[in-house]
């Protein structure tokens, strides 16, 4: 499984419904997440690809899409 | 070796619910309720100032304790919303208790201001015995009741709490603290003088879902306590959804978490106290397990406070209620 898709899983699972929103869209800005889907979506992420996100990475902007994600999880593996 | 002597608190009489608040801001009042958790807040008359607010919460902590203003020795005074860029409220605080010349602290630090204060005062107590440590706060005025700052402005409330720190005995002894700031994300919610409050809120609750239970289990672990053991958390009154999560992470029931969100709304460096006062009076004077206040707010600033049952021994005289 690629890293997209394990990225598309977990927005879904936080999501609650079987979304695949464009690579480039926010994905608070659209609504389909809300701000405490974020921290839940970066605990996932370090479980998911066994990374740590550390606190001065904490900025939405890094979490935004899932492209934003691919890249930030790309750059932490 | 500090305790928490006594607690008190204030709130305006002005109840502001969602059905009257929701036209200022452009919205359903069911919609606020659903996305807040909040049902109603306090909004200051005209004519109060933070100070005003501040005297009034210390007043009554000082008479449920059962101590005279003439035996604070400090005054600690958390507020991010006083009306004067200086003087900040804490010596009007200590002129409307009649004690001039006690010395007074501002810290201007919202949101968490009070529990800085706190952590302060425990190591101030030494050499001052009373310490007053008030957390003020006016924030219907520092926000924008209107549909462009709605998600914002919403979420705020008006009051004040206070706590007596005394090194002459208390019901609660002080038995550790945890401070932590972090200015890289002081732009995510910040108050200019000339322009509404402004929050980043999906910055902040980031940093707040994962630092708030951080700083409460590092304290817990470093003496020796599981989050089972606390009899109660005492958190900011920023967002139940929060309260929520802090609650999750360190896998301790949620009804041990005091709220009273709902009817004050976010009252900034004084919820904690607010929360903490009226917790107290429920509780009665007899403390039974461990207790933890923790906040987290603008800066960034963060942390906790562990407070233990304090023996009889520490137990002071004269409370009256």
């Amino acid at each position: 499984m690629n890293k997209r898709t394990q990225i598309i899983e977990i927005i879904q699972r936080l999501a609650g419904e079987p979304i695949n929103p464009p690579p480039d869209e926010s994905l608070f800005e659209s609504g389909l997440l809300d701000s405490f889907a974020l921290a839940d979506m970066v605990t996932a992420l370090e479980a998911e690809f066994s990374i740590r996100v550390p606190d001065s990475d904490f900025k939405p902007r890094k979490f935004d899409s899932i492209a934003s994600i691919e890249a930030y999880v790309q750059s932490r593996s | 070796m500090a305790y928490l002597r006594a607690l008190g608190c204030y709130l305006p009489s002005r109840v502001v619910d969602n059905a009257e608040l929701a036209p200022m801001v452009g919205a359903d009042p069911a919609w606020l309720s659903h996305v807040t958790g909040i049902e109603q807040r306090r909004f200051a008359a005209p004519e109060e100032t933070v100070a005003m607010l501040g005297i009034r919460a210390a007043r009554d902590c000082l008479e449920s304790g059962g101590v005279s203003a003439r035996e604070v020795g400090l005054i600690i005074a958390a507020s991010g919303s006083g009306e004067l860029r200086f003087p900040g409220p804490a010596t009007s605080i200590g002129s409307g208790l009649g004690i001039p010349g006690v010395p007074a602290i501002d810290l201007p630090m919202a949101s968490a201001g009070s529990l800085f204060g706190l952590a302060l005062a425990t190591r101030l107590a030494r050499d001052f015995r009373n310490v007053l440590v008030v957390g003020t706060e006016i924030m219907s005025r520092v926000v924008k009741l209107d549909r462009a700052n709605r998600d914002t402005a919403i979420l705020f409330g008006d009051g004040a709490g206070a706590c007596l720190v005394s090194a002459e005995g208390g019901f609660a002894e002080v038995a550790d603290s945890l401070l932590f700031s972090d200015g890289d994300f002081a732009e995510a919610l910040k108050l200019h003088l000339d322009s509404p409050l402004y929050m980043d809120g999906r910055t902040i609750i980031l940093h707040a879902s994962r630092k708030l239970p951080r700083a409460i289990a590092e304290i817990l672990e470093r003496n020796h306590l599981k989050a089972g053991q606390v009899g109660v958390f005492l958190l900011h009154q920023a967002n139940l959804n929060l309260i929520t999560r802090v609650a999750q992470a360190l896998g301790a029931p949620e009804a041990r978490f005091f709220q009273n969100l709902g009817r004050y709304g976010n009252t900034s460096s004084a919820s904690l106290l607010i929360a903490a006062a009226e917790w107290w009076r429920q509780a009665g004077q007899r403390l039974e397990a461990p207790i933890v206040l923790a906040a987290f707010g603008a800066g960034l600033n963060w942390g906790a406070v562990l407070a233990a049952p304090a023996g009889d021994a520490a137990q002071p005289a004269g409370r009256t209620s």
